[in-house]
């Protein structure tokens, strides 16, 4: 492949921000090599992320949901470059992913914002400094009087003022905090941010401002974002396209009002179903029953066939593969079978 | 309403700290009946935990009760001995927490845990005892009870822990439950059914429960009356579609507003302005004024208590009989 543009306004606009294609991931979750080797054991792989493709397109958002270990995380960490396939490939802004991180300039280009405000801030330093640091690592601006000014704008765009620069982490409330990480996801001027349950340990009225936020800066500097929640609704009001995972598989992919409005996947219609919704003040439900299996020895077959109601011989037996309905991408064999109605 | 089972007065709890006394909870009434589910919702450090921490009495020192009842059955339970708190906790109260783990004991089997609580609280012998721990642990839904129950916590999967711990909190028929985000740890799809289970055994057995969480959808659906908590007080109380749909008070319109809706998309979420203060740092009047779209100067100066507000109670003097534009908040 010739050079990849580096600026967006060089940059074909068909050309996927970030393209996932057929990526496994497996973690060894095997005992010590001596007590393995004891007990005669074989190695254990967790296999999270389990042959998933995607594209984004520039300016869009694309959410994963699904529920706790599906590999949400896993699929973030593999797109930042913070984990390496077992196979498959990621390319962003063209290149293959391990290439442009060894640029700078690409580098800089994409950035993270994770679950935990508390977490993810350095304690020690003061927030000016927290969001200086990465205007300085890429050099993106000069002198301390332009570092200054621009990390202030940063603190102002996200809705704090320029003196809380002079405070420390702890200073802050929940909310706060997370708008400090979002001025330093933003201080290298990045295009692609990949948020990984950005408000899931925030109230709702303060996940409200965040959420707000989020999709004023997308529209204001043209964001592109990969965006993963376990709650539903939030993805609705965030997503163009939406992925729903189970045990390490994409099982229905495609732009989120048709997903939301006509789901196929039986699990992305139990999700929808279980949802606690106030809209159905007083309304009791009949809940689905089972649970997430182990990822480490997931069932045969279609791996959500314990719990699906439309489950059959097949189903057990046969992992169902992709199938194109519209702009929906379905793993299920009803579905292709046309007895999910 | 029948005579309440719960009720409570008042309550004001402080916690003495080296930069002086810090009021957590400021003058919290209400009531629950037998067989009720109250909700009580309310953003982080709103006093959710710390209401139903007094009621159960383990409130953490050096926090401590500094005013106010809480009426079990009709008899005073507040500044009970330790003892004779920890007979009602069990028998008469049962407790149910976020993470399971912490009310389980993982060195022993689960049908230890539950025989012990049946034998303690009602005296049946060693087979009845455990013959009724079976009988919980099929009602809460644990698949082949009768073999599982010589089986320790780790061995069950978090939502299989949760219904364990439903099982034991209600094992002793207690009168009334205390749930404090019983679900927040659960995926979605097992939250559904240990919310259904809760609200059948409740409505089964006309145990009374109070429902502590800050997720509304989940209120929405479970509870019949809802208590929403701001800054250590009760800003609103009433039936829950009433306090969902026509909320009285301008905290509840925003909150409520605030949560992205499942049917459909909107261009921008309702804001709330702000954060909720810090407890040394309460504003004088109504607690909300500084936040409120239609704080006026009496909000500044008087601080409102629970007052008839349409179908609900809101402590908001737009609801004042006085006051002259008595629309509702959410207008
Ligand atoms: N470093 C690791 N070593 C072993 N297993 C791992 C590792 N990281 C993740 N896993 C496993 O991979 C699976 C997917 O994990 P992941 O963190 O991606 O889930 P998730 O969808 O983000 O879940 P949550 O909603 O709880 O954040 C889980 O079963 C998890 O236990
Ligand atoms: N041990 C303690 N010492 C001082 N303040 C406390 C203590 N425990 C709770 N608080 C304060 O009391 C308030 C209410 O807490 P809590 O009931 O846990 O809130 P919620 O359950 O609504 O999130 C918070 O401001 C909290 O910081
Ligand atoms: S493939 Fe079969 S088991 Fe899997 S979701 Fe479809 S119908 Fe259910
Ligand atoms: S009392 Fe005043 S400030 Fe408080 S909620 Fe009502 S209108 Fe707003
Ligand atoms: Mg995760
Ligand atoms: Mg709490």
């Amino acid at each position: 492949m010739p050079e990849a543009p580096l600026t967006p306004a060089d940059a074909t606009t068909d050309m996927p921000v970030l393209e996932v294609t057929g990526v496994t991931r497996l973690f060894d979750v095997s005992r010590p090599w001596l007590q393995r080797v004891l007990a005669a054991e074989r190695k254990l792989f967790l296999r999270a992320v389990d042959d998933i493709s995607f594209t984004i397109a520039r300016g869009t958002t694309l959410s994963l949901v699904g529920e706790s270990g599906c590999g949400k995380s896993t699929v973030a960490r593999l797109a930042v470059g913070l984990l390496r396939p077992t196979a498959g490939e990621i390319h962003f802004e063209g290149q293959p992913l391990s290439t442009a991180r060894a640029q700078p300039a690409l580098r800089r280009r994409m950035n993270m914002i994770f679950q935990d405000p508390f977490a993810s801030l350095n304690p020690r330093w003061r927030v000016r400094d927290i969001v200086a640091e990465p205007i300085r690592a890429f050099a993106l601006a000069r002198g301390a009087e332009a570092v200054r000014g621009r990390v202030e704008a940063l603190l102002t765009q996200v809705g704090l003022s320029a003196a809380d620069g002079e405070k420390y982490p702890h200073e802050f409330s929940g909310g706060q905090r997370q708008r400090i990480s979002i001025a330093r996801a933003l201080a290298s001027e990045p295009e692609f941010l990949i948020c990984d349950e950005p408000t899931s340990a925030l109230d709702v009225s303060v996940q409200a401002q965040i959420l707000n936020l989020m999709r004023d800066l997308q529209d204001r500097l043209g964001l592109t974002y990969l965006f993963i929640s376990h709650n539903l609704a939030v993805v609705r009001h965030m997503s163009d396209r939406l992925g729903v995972m189970y045990l390490g598989r994409i099982v229905e992919l495609g732009p989120a009002e048709t997903v939301f409005r006509t789901p196929a996947h039986p699990y992305t219609r139990l999700l929808l179903e279980a949802i606690p919704d106030l809209e159905r003040v007083g309304q009791p439900r009949t809940p689905v029953g089972g649970e997430v299996p182990s990822p480490i020895d997931p069932p045969p077959g279609c791996p959500f066939h314990p719990r699906c109601p439309l489950a059959n011989d097949r189903c057990r037996q046969e992992k169902p593969a992709h199938a194109r309905t519209g702009e929906v991408l379905v793993a299920c064999h009803a579905v292709e079978e046309g007895r999910s109605a | 309403m029948s005579a309440p089972l719960l009720e409570v007065r008042g309550l004001t709890v402080e916690f003495p700290t080296r930069r002086g006394i810090l009021r957590a909870l400021d003058g919290v009434s209400f009531a629950i009946a037998p067989g009720e589910v109250l909700g009580v919702v309310g953003e982080s450090g709103a006093g959710k935990s710390l209401t139903g921490a007094a009621i159960i009495g383990l409130l953490a020192p050096p926090g401590r009760i500094a005013g106010g009842s809480i009426l079990l059955d009709g008899a005073r339970i507040d500044h009970l001995p330790a003892e004779a708190m920890r007979r009602i906790r069990g028998r008469r109260i049962g407790a149910i927490f976020q993470d399971p783990l912490t009310t389980l004991n993982p060195l022993y089997t689960i049908g230890r845990q539950l025989i012990e609580t049946i034998q303690t609280h009602l005296g049946l012998s060693g087979a009845d005892a455990r013959a009724r721990a079976v009988h919980w642990l099929e009602e809460v839904g644990i698949p082949a009870a009768a073999r599982r129950i010589d089986a320790y916590p780790h061995e069950f999967s978090g939502g299989q822990r949760q219904r364990v711990v439903i099982a034991l909190a209600l094992c002793a028929e207690p009168r009334l439950v205390i749930a404090d985000e019983p679900t927040t740890a659960l995926d979605v799809s097992i939250q559904a059914q240990i919310i259904a289970l809760l609200k059948r055994l409740a409505r089964e057995h006309t145990t009374a429960v109070m429902l502590i969480t800050h997720d509304m959808g989940v209120i929405a659906e479970t509870a019949d009356r809802v208590a929403v908590m701001y800054a250590g007080r009760i800003a609103e109380i009433g039936p829950v579609a009433d306090v969902v749909r026509a909320p009285a008070h301008p905290y509840t319109a925003g909150l409520m507003a605030s949560i992205p809706a499942l049917e459909h998309r909107v261009a921008r979420l309702a804001q709330i302005e702000g954060a909720m203060p810090r407890l040394d740092a309460i504003p004088p009047g109504c607690a909300f004024n500084p936040r409120c779209p239609r704080a006026h100067d009496r909000c500044r100066a008087e601080r409102p208590e629970l007052m008839g507000a349409g179908a609900t109670e809101a402590a908001c003097w737009l609801h004042a009989p006085a006051h002259a534009e008595s629309s509702p908040a959410h207008a």
